[in-house]
Protein backbone atom coordinates (compact mmCIF):
# COMPACT_ATOMS: atom_id res chain seq x y z
CA UNK A 1 0.00 0.00 0.00
CA UNK A 2 1.44 3.31 -1.04
CA UNK A 3 2.67 5.52 1.89
CA UNK A 4 1.18 8.62 2.27
CA UNK A 5 2.32 10.76 5.09
CA UNK A 6 1.77 14.02 6.01
CA UNK A 7 3.20 16.38 8.66
CA UNK A 8 0.98 19.84 9.81
CA UNK A 9 3.48 21.37 12.19
CA UNK A 10 5.21 24.88 12.78
CA UNK A 11 8.74 25.81 11.94
CA UNK A 12 10.08 26.37 15.41
CA UNK A 13 7.49 23.66 17.40
CA UNK A 14 10.13 21.65 19.34
CA UNK A 15 7.50 19.11 19.57
CA UNK A 16 7.25 19.17 15.62
CA UNK A 17 11.10 18.92 15.38
CA UNK A 18 10.83 15.38 17.13
CA UNK A 19 8.44 14.14 14.43
CA UNK A 20 10.21 15.57 11.84
CA UNK A 21 13.54 13.74 12.85
CA UNK A 22 12.08 10.54 13.68
CA UNK A 23 10.55 10.14 10.14
CA UNK A 24 14.13 11.76 8.56
CA UNK A 25 15.85 8.54 10.99
CA UNK A 26 13.72 6.16 9.41
CA UNK A 27 13.77 7.59 5.52
CA UNK A 28 10.10 8.16 5.48
CA UNK A 29 9.39 10.58 2.90
CA UNK A 30 6.80 13.04 4.09
CA UNK A 31 4.47 16.62 2.76
CA UNK A 32 5.53 19.03 5.30
CA UNK A 33 2.59 21.13 5.85
CA UNK A 34 3.28 24.78 7.50
CA UNK A 35 0.16 25.66 9.99
CA UNK A 36 -0.32 29.37 10.99
CA UNK A 37 -1.39 28.79 14.44
CA UNK A 38 -3.53 31.93 14.25
CA UNK A 39 -5.31 31.02 11.44
CA UNK A 40 -5.53 27.23 11.68
CA UNK A 41 -6.59 25.12 8.51
CA UNK A 42 -9.91 22.96 8.55
CA UNK A 43 -7.74 20.15 8.31
CA UNK A 44 -5.63 20.70 11.53
CA UNK A 45 -9.19 20.96 13.57
CA UNK A 46 -9.98 17.49 11.42
CA UNK A 47 -7.30 15.93 12.46
CA UNK A 48 -6.59 16.78 16.13
CA UNK A 49 -10.42 17.94 17.02
CA UNK A 50 -9.51 17.91 20.82
CA UNK A 51 -6.40 19.68 21.16
CA UNK A 52 -6.06 21.73 18.32
CA UNK A 53 -2.35 21.63 18.05
CA UNK A 54 0.27 20.83 15.94
CA UNK A 55 2.41 18.85 15.10
CA UNK A 56 -0.22 16.22 14.22
CA UNK A 57 1.13 13.40 11.74
CA UNK A 58 -1.38 11.66 8.94
CA UNK A 59 -0.52 8.16 7.99
CA UNK A 60 -2.82 7.68 5.25
CA UNK A 61 -5.32 10.25 5.83
CA UNK A 62 -5.46 8.71 9.60
CA UNK A 63 -4.21 10.99 12.42
CA UNK A 64 -1.69 10.41 14.93
CA UNK A 65 -1.46 13.13 17.48
CA UNK A 66 0.97 14.41 20.69
CA UNK A 67 4.96 14.24 19.35
CA UNK A 68 5.89 11.43 21.69
CA UNK A 69 3.52 9.15 20.52
CA UNK A 70 4.16 9.97 17.42
CA UNK A 71 8.05 9.35 17.53
CA UNK A 72 6.76 5.87 19.08
CA UNK A 73 4.41 5.37 16.36
CA UNK A 74 6.96 6.17 13.63
CA UNK A 75 9.44 3.42 14.94
CA UNK A 76 6.58 0.45 15.22
CA UNK A 77 5.66 1.32 11.38
CA UNK A 78 9.04 1.49 10.41
CA UNK A 79 10.59 -0.91 12.29
CA UNK A 80 13.28 -2.10 10.03
CA UNK A 81 15.60 0.36 9.93
CA UNK A 82 17.43 2.74 13.26
CA UNK A 83 15.45 1.53 15.94
CA UNK A 84 14.14 4.43 17.92
CA UNK A 85 13.20 3.44 21.53
CA UNK A 86 15.23 0.34 23.04
CA UNK A 87 14.35 -3.68 22.34
CA UNK A 88 14.65 -4.14 26.13
CA UNK A 89 11.21 -3.44 28.39
CA UNK A 90 12.56 -2.33 31.84
CA UNK A 91 14.86 0.02 28.94
CA UNK A 92 11.80 1.32 26.90
CA UNK A 93 10.24 2.12 30.33
CA UNK A 94 13.46 4.29 31.25
CA UNK A 95 13.36 5.78 27.97
CA UNK A 96 9.74 6.99 28.48
CA UNK A 97 9.90 8.08 31.56
CA UNK A 98 12.50 10.62 30.52
CA UNK A 99 10.61 11.84 27.62
CA UNK A 100 7.54 12.12 30.30
CA UNK A 101 10.02 13.66 32.19
CA UNK A 102 11.10 16.38 29.75
CA UNK A 103 7.56 16.92 28.91
CA UNK A 104 6.03 17.92 31.92
CA UNK A 105 9.07 20.10 33.15
CA UNK A 106 10.92 21.34 30.56
CA UNK A 107 8.72 23.32 28.54
CA UNK A 108 6.57 25.02 30.69
CA UNK A 109 9.22 26.13 33.22
CA UNK A 110 11.26 27.45 29.48
CA UNK A 111 8.24 28.92 28.68
CA UNK A 112 8.35 31.45 31.82
CA UNK A 113 11.88 32.24 31.00
CA UNK A 114 10.91 34.84 28.12
CA UNK A 115 7.51 35.29 29.47
CA UNK A 116 7.83 36.37 33.26
CA UNK A 117 10.35 39.12 34.68
CA UNK A 118 10.94 39.79 38.41
CA UNK A 119 10.75 37.36 41.06
CA UNK A 120 8.58 34.60 39.08
CA UNK A 121 11.46 35.21 36.78
CA UNK A 122 14.34 34.45 39.12
CA UNK A 123 12.32 31.31 40.05
CA UNK A 124 12.24 29.60 36.73
CA UNK A 125 15.55 30.11 35.75
CA UNK A 126 16.86 28.38 38.87
CA UNK A 127 14.05 25.79 38.08
CA UNK A 128 15.03 25.31 34.36
CA UNK A 129 18.78 24.77 35.47
CA UNK A 130 17.91 22.51 38.02
CA UNK A 131 15.75 20.44 35.59
CA UNK A 132 18.69 20.62 32.69
CA UNK A 133 21.23 19.58 35.25
CA UNK A 134 19.09 16.06 36.20
CA UNK A 135 19.16 15.96 32.93
CA UNK A 136 22.47 16.51 32.15
CA UNK A 137 22.92 13.96 35.21
CA UNK A 138 21.03 11.12 33.48
CA UNK A 139 23.15 11.77 30.51
CA UNK A 140 26.57 11.06 32.05
CA UNK A 141 29.65 10.08 30.23
CA UNK A 142 27.03 8.34 27.50
CA UNK A 143 27.08 10.03 24.15
CA UNK A 144 24.08 10.09 24.22
CA UNK A 145 20.80 9.88 26.46
CA UNK A 146 20.14 6.12 24.32
CA UNK A 147 23.43 4.94 25.31
CA UNK A 148 25.87 4.39 22.15
CA UNK A 149 23.09 5.19 20.03
CA UNK A 150 20.71 8.04 19.26
CA UNK A 151 17.08 7.54 20.66
CA UNK A 152 13.93 8.44 21.76
CA UNK A 153 15.09 10.26 24.72
CA UNK A 154 17.98 12.32 22.77
CA UNK A 155 14.94 12.92 20.20
CA UNK A 156 12.40 14.22 22.83
CA UNK A 157 15.01 16.68 23.87
CA UNK A 158 16.73 18.20 20.84
CA UNK A 159 14.60 20.23 19.66
CA UNK A 160 14.83 22.84 22.54
CA UNK A 161 18.35 23.34 22.28
CA UNK A 162 17.13 26.06 19.20
CA UNK A 163 14.90 27.39 22.10
CA UNK A 164 18.29 27.54 24.47
CA UNK A 165 19.45 30.79 23.12
CA UNK A 166 16.00 33.01 23.22
CA UNK A 167 16.05 31.38 26.77
CA UNK A 168 19.48 32.80 27.27
CA UNK A 169 18.74 36.51 26.15
CA UNK A 170 15.53 36.96 27.75
CA UNK A 171 16.44 35.23 30.86
CA UNK A 172 19.02 36.66 31.28
CA UNK A 173 21.25 32.47 32.14
CA UNK A 174 24.16 30.84 30.43
CA UNK A 175 22.84 27.29 29.64
CA UNK A 176 26.62 26.62 28.17
CA UNK A 177 28.56 27.37 31.93
CA UNK A 178 25.77 25.57 34.05
CA UNK A 179 25.57 22.03 32.01
CA UNK A 180 28.67 22.29 29.47
CA UNK A 181 28.39 18.31 29.46
CA UNK A 182 24.75 18.71 27.86
CA UNK A 183 26.02 21.29 25.66
CA UNK A 184 29.16 18.67 24.49
CA UNK A 185 25.76 16.37 23.62
CA UNK A 186 24.03 18.80 21.62
CA UNK A 187 27.01 19.01 19.09
CA UNK A 188 27.14 15.53 18.59
CA UNK A 189 23.37 15.40 17.78
CA UNK A 190 23.67 18.05 15.53
CA UNK A 191 26.13 16.25 13.34
CA UNK A 192 23.21 13.66 12.66
CA UNK A 193 21.65 15.12 9.25
CA UNK A 194 18.44 13.89 10.41
CA UNK A 195 18.79 16.33 13.38
CA UNK A 196 20.37 19.18 10.98
CA UNK A 197 17.80 19.03 8.71
CA UNK A 198 14.90 19.21 11.59
CA UNK A 199 15.91 22.00 13.40
CA UNK A 200 15.29 25.62 11.89
CA UNK A 201 18.56 28.20 13.18
CA UNK A 202 18.14 29.51 16.41
CA UNK A 203 18.90 32.61 15.57
CA UNK A 204 15.58 32.78 13.79
CA UNK A 205 13.42 31.15 16.51
CA UNK A 206 14.92 34.09 18.76
CA UNK A 207 13.89 36.46 16.92
CA UNK A 208 10.31 34.77 16.51
CA UNK A 209 10.26 35.11 20.39
CA UNK A 210 11.25 38.48 19.98
CA UNK A 211 8.24 38.74 17.96
CA UNK A 212 5.94 36.75 20.53
CA UNK A 213 7.18 39.27 22.90
CA UNK A 214 6.13 42.27 21.30
CA UNK A 215 2.82 40.74 20.41
CA UNK A 216 2.19 40.06 24.27
CA UNK A 217 3.14 43.10 25.40
CA UNK A 218 6.22 41.74 27.55
CA UNK A 219 8.75 44.23 24.99
CA UNK B 1 14.82 -16.36 36.68
CA UNK B 2 12.32 -15.54 40.06
CA UNK B 3 10.10 -12.44 39.57
CA UNK B 4 10.30 -10.08 42.62
CA UNK B 5 7.42 -7.62 41.71
CA UNK B 6 7.12 -4.79 45.07
CA UNK B 7 4.16 -2.10 44.24
CA UNK B 8 5.16 1.44 46.50
CA UNK B 9 1.53 2.47 46.56
CA UNK B 10 -0.95 4.37 48.68
CA UNK B 11 -4.52 3.15 48.72
CA UNK B 12 -6.67 6.69 47.34
CA UNK B 13 -4.37 6.49 44.83
CA UNK B 14 -5.77 6.18 41.06
CA UNK B 15 -2.89 6.11 39.74
CA UNK B 16 -1.81 3.26 42.19
CA UNK B 17 -5.05 1.89 41.17
CA UNK B 18 -3.95 1.33 37.34
CA UNK B 19 -1.15 -0.48 38.54
CA UNK B 20 -2.77 -2.93 40.40
CA UNK B 21 -5.62 -4.11 38.17
CA UNK B 22 -2.95 -4.56 35.04
CA UNK B 23 -0.35 -6.51 37.30
CA UNK B 24 -3.90 -9.02 38.46
CA UNK B 25 -5.15 -8.73 34.80
CA UNK B 26 -1.87 -10.79 34.49
CA UNK B 27 -1.60 -12.20 37.32
CA UNK B 28 0.95 -11.18 38.32
CA UNK B 29 1.98 -12.10 42.10
CA UNK B 30 3.61 -8.88 43.98
CA UNK B 31 4.09 -7.40 47.52
CA UNK B 32 2.02 -4.34 48.32
CA UNK B 33 3.92 -1.55 50.57
CA UNK B 34 1.31 1.00 51.64
CA UNK B 35 3.65 4.07 50.81
CA UNK B 36 2.35 7.66 52.07
CA UNK B 37 3.46 9.79 49.71
CA UNK B 38 3.53 12.91 51.80
CA UNK B 39 6.05 10.69 54.06
CA UNK B 40 9.28 10.81 51.92
CA UNK B 41 10.57 7.03 53.18
CA UNK B 42 14.58 6.28 52.32
CA UNK B 43 12.61 3.13 49.94
CA UNK B 44 10.40 5.56 47.89
CA UNK B 45 13.34 8.42 47.29
CA UNK B 46 15.62 5.79 46.60
CA UNK B 47 13.57 4.13 43.85
CA UNK B 48 11.43 7.40 42.44
CA UNK B 49 14.43 10.18 43.31
CA UNK B 50 13.26 12.29 40.52
CA UNK B 51 9.36 13.06 41.11
CA UNK B 52 9.40 11.47 44.72
CA UNK B 53 5.67 10.17 44.11
CA UNK B 54 4.03 6.80 44.27
CA UNK B 55 3.11 4.37 42.51
CA UNK B 56 5.98 2.99 41.83
CA UNK B 57 6.58 -0.51 40.43
CA UNK B 58 10.02 -2.33 41.72
CA UNK B 59 10.33 -5.51 39.40
CA UNK B 60 14.05 -7.60 40.79
CA UNK B 61 15.12 -4.25 42.26
CA UNK B 62 14.30 -2.65 39.87
CA UNK B 63 12.17 0.62 39.62
CA UNK B 64 9.35 1.64 36.94
CA UNK B 65 7.96 4.73 37.64
CA UNK B 66 4.44 6.99 36.10
CA UNK B 67 1.46 4.51 36.08
CA UNK B 68 1.22 4.37 32.49
CA UNK B 69 4.75 4.08 31.91
CA UNK B 70 4.21 0.71 34.69
CA UNK B 71 1.25 -0.65 32.43
CA UNK B 72 2.97 -0.32 29.13
CA UNK B 73 6.00 -2.33 30.86
CA UNK B 74 4.07 -5.33 32.22
CA UNK B 75 1.73 -5.39 29.47
CA UNK B 76 5.41 -6.11 27.36
CA UNK B 77 6.87 -8.19 30.14
CA UNK B 78 3.75 -10.82 30.87
CA UNK B 79 3.14 -10.41 26.94
CA UNK B 80 1.86 -13.94 26.92
CA UNK B 81 -1.43 -13.74 28.67
CA UNK B 82 -4.15 -10.95 28.44
CA UNK B 83 -2.88 -8.33 25.90
CA UNK B 84 -3.87 -4.61 27.51
CA UNK B 85 -2.30 -2.58 24.28
CA UNK B 86 -3.99 -3.20 21.16
CA UNK B 87 -1.21 -4.64 18.75
CA UNK B 88 -2.24 -2.42 15.83
CA UNK B 89 0.72 0.40 15.82
CA UNK B 90 -2.27 2.70 14.47
CA UNK B 91 -5.15 1.26 17.50
CA UNK B 92 -1.78 1.14 19.92
CA UNK B 93 -1.35 5.41 19.44
CA UNK B 94 -4.68 6.03 19.81
CA UNK B 95 -4.77 4.26 23.14
CA UNK B 96 -1.59 5.62 24.34
CA UNK B 97 -3.64 9.23 22.87
CA UNK B 98 -6.51 8.52 25.44
CA UNK B 99 -4.29 7.94 27.72
CA UNK B 100 -2.34 10.89 27.68
CA UNK B 101 -6.08 13.12 27.57
CA UNK B 102 -6.79 11.34 30.81
CA UNK B 103 -2.87 12.39 32.69
CA UNK B 104 -2.83 15.79 30.67
CA UNK B 105 -6.15 16.78 31.03
CA UNK B 106 -8.47 14.92 32.98
CA UNK B 107 -6.56 15.09 36.18
CA UNK B 108 -6.68 18.77 36.89
CA UNK B 109 -10.26 19.61 37.39
CA UNK B 110 -10.78 15.99 38.58
CA UNK B 111 -9.30 17.23 41.89
CA UNK B 112 -9.73 20.68 41.52
CA UNK B 113 -13.27 20.24 41.84
CA UNK B 114 -13.32 18.28 45.25
CA UNK B 115 -9.52 20.74 46.37
CA UNK B 116 -10.79 24.36 45.90
CA UNK B 117 -13.42 26.12 46.14
CA UNK B 118 -15.40 29.63 44.52
CA UNK B 119 -14.84 30.50 41.41
CA UNK B 120 -11.71 28.44 40.93
CA UNK B 121 -14.07 25.12 41.46
CA UNK B 122 -16.92 26.09 39.22
CA UNK B 123 -14.44 26.75 36.55
CA UNK B 124 -13.30 22.91 37.48
CA UNK B 125 -16.50 21.44 37.33
CA UNK B 126 -17.56 23.12 33.71
CA UNK B 127 -13.77 21.51 32.47
CA UNK B 128 -14.30 18.22 34.21
CA UNK B 129 -17.93 17.71 32.53
CA UNK B 130 -16.74 18.61 29.31
CA UNK B 131 -14.22 16.17 30.02
CA UNK B 132 -16.41 13.52 30.67
CA UNK B 133 -18.61 14.03 27.75
CA UNK B 134 -15.28 13.91 25.96
CA UNK B 135 -15.05 10.46 27.02
CA UNK B 136 -18.19 9.56 26.51
CA UNK B 137 -18.03 10.45 23.42
CA UNK B 138 -14.71 8.77 22.84
CA UNK B 139 -16.08 5.37 24.34
CA UNK B 140 -19.29 5.72 21.65
CA UNK B 141 -20.93 2.51 21.41
CA UNK B 142 -17.97 -0.08 22.34
CA UNK B 143 -18.29 -1.50 25.43
CA UNK B 144 -14.95 -0.89 26.14
CA UNK B 145 -12.60 1.92 25.03
CA UNK B 146 -10.85 -0.89 23.97
CA UNK B 147 -13.28 -2.26 21.94
CA UNK B 148 -14.77 -5.72 23.04
CA UNK B 149 -11.54 -6.31 25.08
CA UNK B 150 -10.93 -4.32 28.44
CA UNK B 151 -7.32 -2.59 28.27
CA UNK B 152 -5.13 0.55 28.39
CA UNK B 153 -7.26 3.28 28.35
CA UNK B 154 -10.50 1.30 30.42
CA UNK B 155 -7.25 0.40 33.23
CA UNK B 156 -6.88 4.21 32.98
CA UNK B 157 -9.65 5.92 33.16
CA UNK B 158 -11.42 3.70 35.89
CA UNK B 159 -8.93 3.89 38.35
CA UNK B 160 -10.65 7.00 39.13
CA UNK B 161 -13.70 5.63 39.88
CA UNK B 162 -13.20 5.24 43.67
CA UNK B 163 -13.16 9.16 43.81
CA UNK B 164 -16.13 9.37 41.44
CA UNK B 165 -18.65 10.13 44.50
CA UNK B 166 -16.25 12.56 46.33
CA UNK B 167 -16.13 14.32 42.77
CA UNK B 168 -20.09 14.39 42.74
CA UNK B 169 -20.20 15.44 46.25
CA UNK B 170 -17.81 18.33 46.71
CA UNK B 171 -18.62 19.26 43.10
CA UNK B 172 -22.34 19.16 43.34
CA UNK B 173 -22.79 17.40 40.15
CA UNK B 174 -24.50 14.59 38.55
CA UNK B 175 -21.80 12.51 36.09
CA UNK B 176 -24.67 10.04 35.80
CA UNK B 177 -26.80 13.17 34.22
CA UNK B 178 -23.74 14.17 32.75
CA UNK B 179 -22.53 11.19 31.03
CA UNK B 180 -24.82 8.48 31.14
CA UNK B 181 -22.94 5.82 28.69
CA UNK B 182 -19.72 6.63 30.78
CA UNK B 183 -21.44 5.46 33.93
CA UNK B 184 -22.87 2.20 31.89
CA UNK B 185 -18.89 1.30 31.06
CA UNK B 186 -18.04 1.87 34.80
CA UNK B 187 -20.74 -0.61 35.53
CA UNK B 188 -19.70 -3.25 33.32
CA UNK B 189 -15.42 -2.74 34.57
CA UNK B 190 -16.44 -2.64 38.25
CA UNK B 191 -17.54 -6.76 37.48
CA UNK B 192 -13.70 -7.32 36.94
CA UNK B 193 -11.69 -9.24 39.40
CA UNK B 194 -8.57 -6.74 39.06
CA UNK B 195 -11.04 -3.92 38.93
CA UNK B 196 -12.90 -4.88 42.51
CA UNK B 197 -9.82 -5.63 43.76
CA UNK B 198 -7.90 -2.59 43.63
CA UNK B 199 -10.68 -0.31 44.08
CA UNK B 200 -10.85 1.91 47.61
CA UNK B 201 -14.22 2.25 48.94
CA UNK B 202 -15.45 5.22 47.68
CA UNK B 203 -17.35 6.21 51.23
CA UNK B 204 -13.39 5.61 52.12
CA UNK B 205 -12.34 8.26 49.93
CA UNK B 206 -14.98 10.76 50.64
CA UNK B 207 -13.54 10.70 54.27
CA UNK B 208 -10.24 11.35 52.87
CA UNK B 209 -11.36 13.80 50.89
CA UNK B 210 -12.95 15.72 53.66
CA UNK B 211 -9.72 15.75 55.36
CA UNK B 212 -7.64 16.86 52.72
CA UNK B 213 -10.16 19.55 51.84
CA UNK B 214 -9.49 20.94 55.29
CA UNK B 215 -5.99 20.77 55.40
CA UNK B 216 -6.15 23.13 51.85
CA UNK B 217 -8.56 25.44 54.01
CA UNK B 218 -11.57 24.18 51.93
CA UNK B 219 -13.44 23.10 53.92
Amino acid sequence: MANEVILLDFWPSMFGMRTRIALREKGVEFEYREEDLRNKSPLLLQMNPIHKKIPVLIHNGKPVCESSIQVQYIDEVWSHKNPILPSDPYQRAQARFWADFIDKKVYDVSRKTWTTKGEELEAAKKELIEILKTLESELGDKPYFGGDEFGYVDIALIGFYTWFPAYEKFGNLSIESECPKLMVWVKKCLERETVAKSLPDPHKVTEFVAELRKRFGLE
Amino acid sequence: MTNQVILLDFWPSMFGMRTKIALAEKGVEYEYKETDPWVKTPLLIEMNPVHKKIPVLIHNGKPICESLIQIEYIDEVWSDTYPILPSDPYEKSQARFWGEFIDRKFYDPSWKVWGTKGEEQVAARKELIEHFKTLETELGDKPYYGGEVFGFVDIALIGYYSWFKAMEKFGEFSIEKEAPKLIEWTKRCIVRESVIKAMADPDNIIQYACVFRKSLGVE
